[in-house]
């Protein structure tokens, strides 16, 4: 229900875009996305600062290789740093390239009993393919919100039509994407563990990204769109000094709308783990705990049972067991 | 030991991993005999001064919580949101792309799907959305319910289901730890009084007397004496093994499983052998009697309340660095929270090893070095003789256990050990070892006899992977160095792979030493013969 739920949400988001460019072309093109990208900034540094202000009382490192003992064995350096430079590097594994995930494997019970365990990398790969290819088709966005448009920009778009199939030229990116974005839904539904941990959330951040990457391959492949117009638009926006000019598509109201809705949905969300990602503790800590001092700012004093209590208390049968003591 | 109506082995593992239809938020949780643990009594309650001593069980229907339980809950969830990033980080960012369901012991063994990492912590989100983000408004389309009886019940069920492994946390993408939710949640069940009895009467016991079994100082004297006795019995030696002696050079620390209780007696023995064997200046402390903190499984002030005595007996006695016995959760405790809780320890030295001179770079502020380091450089710098043959009628795989693994990393140094010590050593799968270790299914104060069936249950992936080198190898002794597998892993044994038994690296160490002095041994630590049996030495 919750998968259907959010379906029938973005198909109305959808169509409130399609039409709402035509009806009221300002607020779909101007005052949403200005309003979306205050939300997304504004939402964006209050959760990470929250985060930030709060203390981390204790390292609590998780350890996932041989820690940094005797000189003579060999440590782990990018899955159990001791220092801090390490952790730069398990962390940059972690961001770029989903170290951790990349470890997941498939536990199953045959007959036997035989607990047996199985290669399952396609979640990993599905997840590193969507992320970089978001990433990527973010940047060739730039070409229209800069004018001239950076050399980078071209390069990528360059790379991304390499293969020079078709006209337009078609974007490696788009089909990586679009398959990435239905594995991960697919398995949504198909894997029964995943189905039932799954929330309305999660479906609605698939349907709104599957919604947002189809009518940006509509606007490029499949139907006659007015470039010069969209990047008027774009480059208002971005110096802005906004001016909507005539003739956009419905379809480019609905992309622009989509997008707009998931980047001020973005800091109330699961998205989140983009920012927190960075500052989980388990992961950005070096394991030096014993030969550097973590503090805890709140650290107080407790109630203890302290050696003379306990003395105090024992003191006959410590004298009986013939152990010295503090106070004969 | 087993309860009588703990299902058989083939029974056990016919599990259905279908989850059932109806949504996990309607929380249905039933206190079935075998799978869950008794209430903390209420005079080791109020001894703490923890909150609500009274008499209940789980089975009961009224739990008589405080008229403002819901109060006190929320409460202390924005005093935690506020205190520990880790909290607020965990409730905020999961995707619950279910990486870490198959990843838990406790789901593997149970099929519920409540145990799987995603879907324990989620017990708590979806209080946590409910009452402190704006999206929790929506109420259950945006995966957040209201805090009632029924909720707390269920949070009560599956965080004392939870070992605190953190095995799902090296599979997490963000490392979400489910260790570090459900500390959480538990400090947040102690505020209103529920709590178990095998985590509160260890605790009670340990604030007052110094250790968990209650033991008072004169029977911890008579068993370090029995022990020394014993030695003297095997190896002809007489060992000295002092006792709050002031001015011994190292402290030495110990679980209090160690002298009194099978078959951790042997390792404590091992200790004992080589510590007199390279002329230590020791002490043991009959005040810090107890390594392991059974306040990790309480609360944060827990852990920092029963581990202040051990700095402070380092002080008072003068030592100059303290060393420490073979303990799981007890190193998760010396490594991760000592220093910052009860630190810092600018009364000791820099522990150097008396024997070798090696500076222990890695416990440099901390000054307390875990024994396996200690012994692993005694070896690597050719202090020790050893006769390996010793151990022959010993073919031996090495379980992690989960705290050294995976909050320290201590996974070559024992291996070092048990490697020169043994003749026949074989390492189960590797992703059942490391950090991919599983928990003996019993940690984290779970290891109680009413919770027997979720202890098979959750003790299956480890046993199931001494089974396999145990079918290969003729494997037929699983070492560990930790307290609480050794004491439940003979269970779990005798239950999944019968003919194994269980023991410490520094018990084969002790067996395979070779003691100045000592006369032939006959037997091993044990008193077993040292003879092979015929069937069990040929390599398969």
């Amino acid at each position: 229900m919750a998968a259907f739920y959010s379906l029938i949400l973005v198909l109305l988001l959808s169509i409130a875009g399609y039409f709402g460019g035509s009806a009221a072309g300002t607020f779909f093109g101007i005052i949403i996305p200005y309003a979306a990208i205050a939300v997304f900034l504004i939402g964006l540094t209050a959760r990470v600062l929250q985060w930030a202000k709060i203390p981390v009382p204790f390292r609590i490192t998780t350890t996932c290789g041989q820690q940094k003992s005797l000189p003579w064995i060999k440590y782990s350096r990018l899955d159990n740093p001791g220092s801090g430079l390490g952790t730069v590097f398990r962390m940059a594994l972690e961001i770029l390239l989903f170290r951790s995930l990349f470890r997941n494997t498939k536990a199953e019970i045959k007959d036997g009993p035989r607990l047996v365990f199985s290669e399952r990398k396609f979640l990993w790969l599905a997840a590193l393919a969507f992320h970089w290819t978001f990433l990527f088709i973010l940047l060739r966005h730039l070409r229209f919100f800069l004018e001239p448009v950076p050399g980078f920009v071209l390069l990528a778009q360059t790379l991304d039509g390499f293969f020079q199939i078709g006209t337009p030229v078609l974007y490696m990116t788009d089909l990586v994407i679009l398959a990435a974005l239905a594995y991960l839904l697919i398995r949504r539904f198909s894997d029964s563990q995943v189905r039932y941990i799954s929330l309305f959330a999660d479906y609605f951040a698939l349907f709104l990204l599957l919604g947002l990457v189809l009518s940006g391959i509509a606007l490029r492949y499949f139907i006659k769109t007015d470039i010069s117009g969209i990047k008027e638009l774009a480059l208002g926006l971005a110096t802005f000094s906004p001016a909507l000019p005539a003739g956009l598509s419905p379809i480019f109201f609905m992309h622009i709308f989509l997008l707009s809705i998931l980047v001020a949905f973005f800091p109330f969300s699961k998205l989140m783990h983009m920012g927190g990602v960075f500052l989980s503790p388990t992961r950005n800590l070096a394991n030096n705990n014993r030969m550097k001092r973590h503090i805890n700012p709140w650290n107080h004093p407790v109630k203890v049972h302290t050696y003379e209590e306990w003395e105090d208390e024992f003191r006959d049968k410590i004298r009986a067991a013939g152990l010295p003591l503090d106070k004969a | 030991m087993k309860e009588e109506n703990t299902p058989t082995p083939e029974q056990l593992v016919s599990i259905d991993f279908e989850p059932p239809r109806k949504s996990w938020m309607d929380p249905a949780v039933k206190f079935r005999k075998g799978t869950y643990c008794y209430s903390g009594v209420a005079k080791h309650v109020k001894y703490l001064d923890l909150p609500n001593p009274r008499e209940w069980q789980p089975t009961d229907s009224d739990w008589k919580l405080p008229p403002d339980w819901k109060k006190i809950i929320l409460d202390g969830m924005k005093e935690r949101l506020e205190k520990y990033r880790s909290f607020r980080l965990f409730m905020d960012i999961c995707v619950r792309c279910g990486a870490c369901a198959d990843k838990c012991h406790f789901y593997v063994g149970s099929g519920d799907p409540k145990n799987m990492p995603v879907l324990r912590a989620e017990l708590l989100r979806s209080v946590y959305r409910r009452y402190f983000t704006t999206a929790g408004k929506l109420g259950r389309l945006a995966g957040a319910r209201d805090l009632d009886e029924g909720v707390l019940k269920e949070w009560f069920y599956y965080f004392f289901q939870c070992t605190e492994c953190r095995r799902c946390s090296v599979f997490c993408p963000y490392g979400i730890d489910t260790a570090e939710v459900t500390m959480i949640g538990r400090e947040l069940l102690n505020l209103v009084g529920c709590n178990i009895n095998w985590v509160i009467e260890p605790v009670s016991n340990c604030f007052r007397t110094g250790n968990h079994l209650g033991i008072q100082p004169h029977g911890f004297k008579d068993s370090i004496d029995f022990a020394a006795d014993d030695l003297e019995e095997i190896t002809g030696i007489k060992v000295d093994a002092p006792i709050n002696k002031k001015g011994a050079e190292i402290l030495f620390i110990v679980p209090s499983a160690d002298y009194f209780a099978s078959p951790h007696y042997y390792t404590l023995l091992g200790y004992m052998l080589l510590f007199h064997e390279i002329g230590l200046d020791y002490t043991f402390s009959a005040y810090a009697s107890e390594g392991g903190n059974f306040g990790l499984f309480t609360s944060h002030e827990m852990i920092k309340r029963l581990n202040n005595k051990i700095y402070a007996e380092a002080k008072r006695l003068g030592v100059k660095w303290i060393l420490g016995g073979e303990c799981g959760h007890m190193w998760r405790v010396m490594h991760q929270y000592m220093d910052t809780m009860n630190g810092p320890a600018d009364f000791l030295e820099e522990p150097v090893s008396p024997v070798t001179g090696t500076r222990f770079e890695n416990a440099m502020t901390t000054r307390m070095v875990h024994i396996c380091e200690f012994t692993a450089d005694l070896l690597k710098n050719n202090r020790l003789k050893l006769d390996p043959g010793r151990n022959n009628h010993r073919r031996v795989t090495f379980h992690d256990s989960c705290n050294p693994a995976r909050a320290m990393g201590l996974l070559e140094e024992p291996r070092y050990i048990l490697q020169s010590a043994c003749n026949h050593f074989y390492e189960m799968p590797e992703n059942t070892i490391r950090e991919q270790t599983f928990c003996c299914g019993a940690g984290a104060g779970l290891g109680t006899d009413e919770n027997m069936e979720m202890r098979m249950r959750g003790g299956f992936p480890r046993a199931n992977a001494v089974k396999y080198v145990h079918d290969k190898y003729n494997v037929n002794m699983l070492t560990c160095i930790c307290a609480i597998d050794k004491a439940t892993l003979p269970t779990l044994m005798d239950y999944w792979v019968p003919g194994v038994e269980v023991g410490g690296v520094h018990e084969l160490l002790a067996n395979a030493l070779i003691v100045e002095g000592e006369r032939e041994r006959t037997t091993d630590l044990r008193g077993d013969s040292m003879e092979q049996s015929g069937a069990e030495t040929t390599d398969a």
